[in-house]
């Protein structure tokens, strides 16, 4: 670990100009679960640490139904918080999934976002890594990588976003709030993640400064009915190598509206548009959730060792529809 | 064996049997369910662990480890690093003192090196993670950032690092460990080819590493240039000061080495690279220096269980006994070390068969030397062996209960020595009515809760019983009437310090809180490495000895006038605080008085126990039984164990409540092998890809279901105490047990471990 400055932000302005305006190496530190790490690890080396965690800690339930988290707020008060678990179960479920209980407790909502791949090859500084050193080249593409993208891969990486937080917040359309120097802007979730492409190094849209200070969950009423399924190898404390985050809107067994998301499957939290697609009209059974499933699946490659992923995302897609299924129909 | 074994070994089998111990089965303080006694110190915090002893002008450590396989280093530029904050010193092989090959275990009767290469003697780099310098700096950040900046360049040769790929260049060991590799016994595989049931499979079982809590951690303090201190987090103290004696060119009255806690080991707690490099550089920069390894240099400076892959093949008579049993198959292990993973060692002794033929190869690969962990060879062997029999119990349609009742041999089946005591079958009985196994579906893929299939398993528990030479003890007896026992030993959070008290107690006739037992300390009399399960008979035997040389001594002191007065050795017992007539056991003095009236303050007595001929003259082992229940997700493959009894044959339990502790964290650790744990070697650079706790995956407490064990408790009657060691067989049989259970739930037969979801999807239904 490189010598780094420390400081506290005491509102948003000030951490702008403790960062020096994005133009060095300064970061902004949430509760440090993911970026220390990498720090110890010499992948990160940030001369100047800015803590943010003072920032934006309320928890906003607005009247139309939709939630404001400010990006402070730590994953275990996001997950215990009464609106969120009645509004968005989806959401509580999926940090519950994460982690352990000591890490949610220092972990941020707007850390969560953050997270970076948890590629073997992108921890070892032996190992070639596109994203470590742009054009290196990727050791992963051909070696161990069972827990490796199945969708939106590219030739240059095939690295999985590790957040289970961020596929219920894909699935529920959130809108990540954001401030840096230039001013206030806000984004839909699914433009914060890039996929890879051929610039892996560059994964998010955030520009030079610029701090995430809330996410928004907009309304969705039939959110009220939403769950999340995480597979993995060991029952806590492991990263998904599947994960689904879906909510059903369903009248008379036709869906009327349908959203998924997949988790441990791509570089980023991967919204299944075209399952939504297919499911939107279509009766609300288990032929049609295996439809949409294939729909999604269609473009997925598999690698050497996590082709395995692919069968196990559809029945992992069914089941979870078929659960939430039988809660709608439970009194 | 040489004919001087060969002859040793008829005269030991016609050697009359000792008398069994008296304190053998008896009750006391021996079998209580005591709590350890450095419970407290560990609950509170303050047992002082090696990597907190505190130094004046303490320097800290850090490896800088290559990144290629197999080559030399081209060259090392450290300029950066020297201007770091706090630097004090780097060592090279350029400039690191001359040091001897370390002796290696197995290979030198007293070696404790995993390996017996030179370290960093010259520019050659044989492994992926071989240490290549060691920075000093003022603090622990000083030193780990001061290492990052020293620059490296090799010049690579190609490397053998594929398992699989070179199984055609394997070499046949004449020993496997001090066995013969080689059994044969009639014509085996014609016993197969005929046999009215076959059955033949190859089995597979990864790298794993053993990831105690505690990292490795030394500290070294120079006094002079000839004799030096060590605190080191070890398994193996008195070999480990041989191993560096021999290897610094020192006495060895001049190494003192402590631990007198050591927070897990499993086997990988002996001298490694960073052993005698700490020492060494203690030396250069002339002040105490402590080396904490990381968690990924543990994966990359020390070595865990080597990769396997076995075939087992079964031939069945018709009247449900074995006409066949074949083991062989092959390890990916170094060619300087002797651990060549004796995964064999089951199938030699746990079954009577008409033919057999086990033998071992080994591939040798650039790797990180592979080390002894938890039940080396019998934990992997046991999956194959006892995966195997399940099946073949299924292809004849016998219970595998009742298949391994048909299968019990009257005398060791390939030495065909008498057993020393086995009950194997008791194990079973026991554990069968505990667990209810008559009660259990046979038919695989018939028990459904929901989205869960259920299946229960059974396999055999096997590991060696082991007593090591050379241990000794020593008992000092004040005229208070306390006792102290030392012996340098290992307490790496079994309890051994716990049994010790306990076995002394009772030994000598006092209140648990009248004795200490003192250890983990080279200046305490010489203690066996803790390995093979063998440290409790060892230390037992050697304390037994103590014991005997004590009487003689006290009777010494006896006055005319005393009712002692004239008593031969075994007419006396200690017993009551003191020394008393056998025939009139109200007759005798206390220690107190014995001491007093001869005017000494203490009397102390030394001895080394007898040589451990009890395994020249019987087969020694330890059995069990593995029963379990586990639930396989139809949906995702996902496979949670539900349900746990572990039913032993282990001699005679010391200590109910520290035992059940030593089986249960074995099963855990068994279980992480079965489902879990794997050690990502990639073949193509030799490295390990997994070297974090977040990604090798031992099992969390969610993994873990309750698990009850009960053990026989029958005596043995040729082993110190009837006991046997029980830090190992725990593990063993685990792994085929869940496989077992995940057949029976499933109807798939998984045989390769870790059984992750992906190989439970992949499999078909046979």
């Amino acid at each position: 670990m490189n010598n780094f400055s420390y400081q506290r932000a005491a509102d948003t302005a000030s951490a702008f100009r403790l960062a020096g305006a994005g133009i060095g190496s300064a970061k902004y530190l949430g509760g440090g679960t993911n970026l220390v790490d990498l720090m110890r690890e010499n992948i990160e080396q940030p001369d100047a640490l800015v803590d943010v965690t003072g920032l934006s800690c309320d928890i906003e339930e607005k009247a139309d139904g939709g939630i404001i988290i400010g990006a402070g707020v730590k994953n275990t008060a996001a997950a215990a918080h009464l609106g969120v678990r009645r509004r968005f179960p989806v959401l509580a479920e999926a940090i519950l999934n994460g982690a352990s209980g000591q890490i949610r407790n220092m972990a941020t909502v707007g850390g969560n976002l953050l997270q970076r791949t948890r590629c073997y090859y992108f921890y070892d500084g032996a190992a070639r890594c596109n994203k470590r050193v742009p054009g290196a080249g990727c050791d992963a593409i051909e070696g161990f990588n069972r827990i490796h993208a199945i969708l939106g891969a590219s030739p240059q990486c095939v690295a999985t976003h590790p957040s289970d937080m961020c596929v219920a917040l894909a699935m529920l359309a959130a809108i990540i709030h954001l401030e840096g120097p230039q001013g206030r802007r806000s984004l839909p979730i699914a433009e914060l993640h890039h996929l890879p492409g051929g610039t892996p190094h560059i994964e998010t849209a955030l520009r030079a400064g610029e701090l995430i200070t809330a996410v928004e969950l907009p309304a969705t009423p039939f959110a009220a009915r939403s769950t999340y399924r995480k597979v993995r190898d060991r029952a806590s404390y492991a990263f998904a190598l599947v994960s689904v985050a879906a909510a059903l809107d369903v009248e008379d067994g036709t869906i009327r509206e349908a959203r998924l998301a997949l988790g441990g499957v791509a570089h980023k939290p991967w919204r299944a548009t075209a399952a939504e697609a297919a499911l939107r009209g279509a009766p609300a059974t288990t032929s049609s959730f295996r439809l949409a499933a294939q729909a999604e699946l269609k473009s997925a490659v598999g690698l050497r060792d996590n082709t395995f992923k692919i069968a196990l995302a559809e029945r992992v897609i069914i089941a979870t529809l078929e659960q939430l299924m039988q809660k709608g129909a439970q009194p | 064996m040489s004919i001087v074994q060969k002859g040793v070994e008829i005269v030991v089998k016609l050697m009359p049997d000792k008398a069994p111990d008296r304190l053998s089965g008896a009750h006391g303080a021996i079998g209580q369910p005591l709590s350890r006694l450095d419970g407290p110190l560990k609950v509170t915090g303050s047992a002082r662990f090696t990597a907190e002893v505190p130094f004046d002008r303490l320097a800290h450590a850090a490896l800088v480890c290559s990144t290629i396989a197999k080559g030399r280093i081209a060259g090392i530029d450290s300029a950066e690093a020297e201007r770091a904050p706090g630097f004090v010193a780097i060592m090279t092989h350029k400039n690191a003192p001359k040091m001897k090959p370390p002796p290696a275990m197995m290979e030198d009767p007293n070696g404790a090196a995993l390996s017996n290469l030179p370290v960093m003697q010259d520019d050659s780099v044989r492994w992926n993670g071989q240490p290549v310098a060691i920075v000093v700096a003022e603090s622990l950040e000083q030193a780990v950032h001061a290492a990052s900046l020293v620059r490296v360049t090799y010049d690579a040769d190609s490397a053998d690092l594929a398992f699989e790929g070179l199984l055609h260049k394997a070499r046949t060991p004449d020993k496997i460990m001090r066995d013969a590799n080689r059994v044969e016994k009639g014509d085996a595989e014609a016993a197969l080819r005929n046999a009215a049931v076959r059955f033949d499979a190859v089995y597979r079982t990864p790298r794993y590493n053993h990831n105690a809590i505690e990292l490795h951690a030394i500290a070294a303090h120079w006094d002079g240039v000839d004799s030096v201190t060590l605190h080191d987090a070890s398994q193996a103290l008195c070999s480990s000061r041989y191993t560096l004696a021999k290897s610094f060119g020192l006495k060895e009255e001049n190494i003192r080495i402590l631990a007198p806690f050591v927070g897990g080991a499993f086997g990988n707690k002996g001298v490694w690279n960073h052993t005698l490099l700490c020492v060494a550089v203690a030396r250069i920069v002339g002040r105490p220096v402590r080396l904490v390894l990381s968690r990924e240099d543990i994966f990359r400076v020390t070595g865990g269980r080597a990769i396997t892959l076995q075939r087992v093949a079964l031939g069945g008579n018709a009247d449900g006994t074995l006409a066949a049993l074949i083991h062989t198959g092959a390890t990916g292990v170094v060619s300087h070390n002797a651990f060549p993973e004796q995964f064999s060692f089951p199938a030699r002794h746990l079954y009577a068969a008409d033919n057999i033929f086990i033998e071992q190869r080994v591939v040798d690969l650039d790797m990180v030397s592979n080390a002894a962990m938890r039940a080396p060879g019998e934990s992997v062997g046991s999956f194959a062996l006892e995966s195997a029999l399940d099946e073949l119990a299924i292809a004849s349609g016998a219970d595998p209960l009742e298949l391994r009742r048909r299968i019990e041999p009257e005398k060791d089946p390939t030495t065909g020595t008498a057993f020393s005591s086995r009950h194997l079958l008791e194990a079973y009985r026991r554990g069968a009515e505990r667990f209810g196994w008559a009660g259990r579906n046979k038919a695989p893929g018939s028990q459904r809760d929901g989205e869960w299939l259920v299946g229960q398993g059974v396999a055999a528990a096997y590991y060696p019983y082991y007593r090591m030479p050379g241990a000794k003890a020593r008992i000092r007896i004040s005229a208070d009437g306390r006792a102290v026992v030392q012996a340098a030993a290992h307490e790496m959070g079994m309890g051994t310090a716990t049994v010790q008290t306990q076995h002394a107690a009772d030994r000598l006739g006092l209140a648990l809180d009248r004795v200490s037992f003192e250890y983990g300390d080279t200046n305490f009399p010489n203690s066996p490495t803790a390995g093979g399960s063998n440290q409790t008979a060892s230390i037992a035997a050697a304390i037994i000895a103590a014991h005997e040389v004590l009487v003689i001594e006290l009777l010494r002191l006896a006055s005319k006038s005393s009712p002692l007065a004239g008593a031969k050795p075994d007419d006396v017992r200690t017993q009551g605080g003191g020394l008393f007539l056998v025939r009139e056991p109200g007759r005798g003095e206390t220690y107190e008085a014995l001491l007093r009236g001869a005017g000494r303050d203490q009397l102390e007595c030394e001895a080394a126990a007898p040589m451990p001929l009890e395994m020249m003259k019987y087969s020694m082992h330890s059995y069990g039984a593995q029963f379990c229940e586990v639930r396989v997700n139809e949906v995702t493959g996902e496979v949670r164990v539900s349900r746990w009894l572990g039913s032993f044959d282990t001699g005679r339990i010391l200590n109910a409540k520290t035992a059940a502790s030593q089986f249960r964290g074995a099963i855990v650790m068994g279980i992480g092998m079965a489902l879990t744990e794997e050690s990502l070697f990639d073949e193509r650079s030799g490295r390990f890809m997994n070297p974090s706790l977040a990604e090798y995956h031992v099992p969390v407490h969610a993994d873990v279901p309750a698990i009850d064990v009960i053990w026989n408790d029958i005596p043995d009657p040729h082993s110190p105490l009837g006991l046997h060691g029980i830090g190992e067989i725990g593990i063993t049989g685990v792994a085929a047990a869940i496989a077992n259970a995940i057949y029976n739930a499933t109807g798939k037969r998984i045989r390769e471990l870790p059984i992750t979801l992906d190989k439970v999807l992949a499999a078909s239904v046979a």
